[in-house]
């Protein structure tokens, strides 16, 4: 039995030579020192399991946590989801929130540009600059980056189907400023399968879409070799009304269906699973979303291992972001929110995430405005700076209740992971229709509780007493659509028409002879190619897909 | 009383870019529960194509899921169609991200309700069972 002290002089130390502990004090608010990590040891019990189903952070399975020291070291990346109206717009709030100490940037597009629509298209009427920023050129890109170092912040981009052409704008507006890409660091969402099974933003049919996205996995590891390339996410599935146990078992489906496929193309699992990078949802259920995280973990550590046969430990790492619950936001009494957004924070810590997005708390009635998305960063610096929660690693490990409750999420949704795998896989179960009738069955079910007050919604079904209270909204101003569309006539006015034809034919013919696409889209970003450009090429070539509609 | 005996038909649309289709399923299938006949549109619709399934399918309300922000934009052009067509008795209501200062616009526009998030679906139900049977009052169709 591997002991302590050993993973303390081995594990931690060396994790403690890449990111020495953080300068502050690692003591309790009466003068107790916790030590970096406790396990059965330390309070005289046996865990005969200990190894196998907990093990230490930073060692496989990875139950406590991906990194030896966690947050001794490195506090999560407080990552903000921001982004509306026009790049100018958005540009201005990212530079704010890194100066009020936020660590990390993040894109929210709007839907013409997550749908792969220009600005000016007859679709994007009404939508333009909506529910995030508008993208649908390279100098839309240089304007939503401008006077912001890209080899000192690391950038997460929400986007999917389009991920591989907003990505590619993006490096060529760090290419067009000497950036050097091995030193990029960043994430794309590009995660396609949750959209056919939750979020409905998808273009293309299922098969076209995962080879775009399979097409990155390959590059993207030999070009851009710290990017995170996918972000397979659970948020959107809980959103659309799943259960914690779904969430868990569905990305993880996912995520193996993205493995599976890019060792079909004969890709290096060690070479690309590395840099698979994660997202869930963080609810309201204190210990069950607790238990999430480190289900997760293990799961994953276990797969990649013994099924998939990765053998570099990175391979087996489920490195996550988490964003709390927008869907359990009200719009009555919406200043509960921020208490709500709290819990479910402290949830996601104490769960190990890697990086957090809190919600603000007037989300259930529009955009955050510049205050309400202050305290929200705010309560995530109050856990990382007073509470202490972060004195010691994975501090619920050993909790009869947490234990059991990780083992028992990891049961269902393996049982979930299995089923699907009997399906023929996810493409196969999207195309049976069997998420959509999952999700309807579980939203459903959900509001009959509530309306039966089977389940109290302080505000909403019980405590409905309220002063009326009128909080500040943040408009978007309805200039955004002139804006937008006169620098799209700019762009198409000012560009090398002749590189633009060259480089769209390009990307034609890779997706036509089923090459990679992903240098096609750099060089079409580089000549100013739409983004509407771009995609139209490619729903020609692949087609559209029209999902069922199912009630 | 004859009108006792019709169904109340409607047509529950997502219309735009939007893919949120949570809510709008779980009212489609409540509504179907209390005994409506209910017809989703499915996600990315058109006003027109709005429009004209709501006269095909002959309902007697259109309920809008909106929770891109581009409610006004939606509501305003399935009114104008709606009336273009001659087919302005047809209720309109909807949901969604809409803030609290939008909804007297709406209503100005002839939208005849808007539930916002929290809003049980009974209400909705009690809403329709109300609102539809004084329309076909007026239309003499009772």
């Amino acid at each position: 039995m591997r002991k302590k002290h050993d993973w303390l002089r081995e594990t931690y130390q060396k994790s403690l030579e890449k990111m020495p502990e953080r300068p502050i004090a690692h003591r309790t608010l009466s003068d107790i020192a916790p030590e970096p990590l406790y396990t059965p040891e330390d309070i005289g019990v046996l865990d005969p399991e200990y190894e196998e189903k907990r093990g230490y952070p930073g060692e496989y399975p990875y139950t406590r946590g991906v990194y030896g020291s966690m947050y001794r070291s490195k506090l999560w990346t407080m990552r903000m989801f921001a982004g509306f109206g026009t790049a100018e717009q958005t540009n201005e709030r990212f530079k704010k929130l890194l100066k009020a100490g936020q660590t990390g940037l993040s894109v929210a597009f709007d839907l013409p540009t997550l749908m792969g629509y220009d600005s000016d298209h007859p679709l994007s009427k009404g939508e333009v600059g909506k529910c995030g920023v508008a993208v649908s050129s390279l100098a839309d890109m240089e304007v939503l980056f401008d006077g912001i170092n890209l080899e000192e912040v690391t950038t997460s981009m929400t986007i999917n189907s389009p991920a591989n052409a907003i990505w590619a704008m993006y490096l060529a507006v760090a290419k067009k400023r000497g950036y050097d890409w091995k030193k990029l660091g960043g994430t794309i969402q590009n995660d396609i399968l949750k959209e056919f099974i939750a979020q409905k933003e998808f273009i293309f049919p299922p098969e076209p879409s995962v080879k775009l996205v399979i097409d990155t996995f390959e590059w993207g590891p030999r070009n851009v070799p710290k990017w995170n390339f996918i972000s397979v996410s659970g948020y959107h599935i809980r959103e659309a009304g799943s259960t914690a146990v779904q969430e868990l078992a569905w990305t993880l489906a996912d995520g193996f269906e993205y493995v599976e496929a890019a060792l079909k193309r004969g890709l290096d699992i060690d070479e690309f699973a590395p840099r698979i990078s994660f997202f869930f949802d963080v609810h309201n259920d204190f210990f069950e979303e607790i238990a999430k995280f480190r289900a997760a973990r293990r799961i994953w550590a276990k797969e990649m291992r013994h099924r998939y046969g990765a053998k570099n430990p990175q391979s087996w790492m489920l490195r996550t972001h988490a964003q709390t619950a927008g869907v359990s936001l009200t719009a009555q009494q919406p200043l509960n929110n921020i208490a709500r957004v709290a819990i479910q924070a402290l949830a996601a810590v104490l769960g190990g995430t890697n990086s957090l997005h809190t919600d603000a708390y007037d989300e259930a009635l529009a955009l955050p405005t510049e205050e309400s998305a202050t305290i929200a960063l705010r309560t995530q610096q109050i856990i990382a700076y007073e509470t202490g929660v972060t004195h010691t690693i994975d501090p619920l490990a050993g909790s009869y209740y947490v234990e059991w409750l990780t083992d028992e999420m990891e049961r269902q949704a393996m049982a979930i992971i299995e089923e699907i795998r009997r399906m023929g896989g996810v493409v196969r179960a999207i195309e049976e229709g069997y998420f959509l009738r999952e999700l309807a069955e579980a939203s459903y079910r959900y509001q009959q509780e509530v309306e039966r007050k089977e389940r109290i919604i302080v505000g909403v079904n019980a405590f409905t007493d309220e002063i009326p209270l009128k909080v500040p909204i943040q408009l978007v101003d309805p200039e955004v659509e002139r804006v937008q569309a006169e620098r799209l006539a700019r762009v198409r006015r000012e560009r090398d028409p002749k590189r633009v034809e060259e480089a769209l034919a390009g990307l034609r013919q890779a997706a036509v002879e089923g090459q990679n696409t992903m240098p096609h889209f750099v060089e079409c970003a580089l000549a100013y190619c739409t983004l509407g450009e771009m995609m139209d090429v490619l729903r020609e070539v692949y087609g559209t897909y029209q999902e069922p509609a199912y009630v | 009383m004859p009108h006792m005996d019709r169904r109340i038909r409607v047509l529950i649309a997502k219309p735009g870019l939007d893919g949120h289709d949570r809510g709008a399923k779980v009212v489609a299938r409540a509504l179907r529960d209390a005994g409506m006949e209910v017809i989703y549109t499915g996600l990315r619709q058109t006003p027109e194509m709005i429009v004209s399934a709501a006269i095909q399918e002959d309902v007697d309300a259109i309920g809008l899921s909106i929770l891109s922000g581009a409610h006004m934009h939606y509501f305003r052009e399935v009114k104008r169609l709606l009336e273009a067509q001659g087919a302005e008795d047809i209720l309109l209501f909807g949901g969604g991200i809409i803030p609290d200062e939008d909804v007297p616009r709406l209503k100005e526009l002839g939208v005849a309700a808007v539930f916002g998030p929290g809003t049980s679906t009974q209400e909705i139900v009690d809403f329709l069972r109300r609102a539809v049977p004084e329309r076909w009052r007026a239309q003499g169709l009772a």
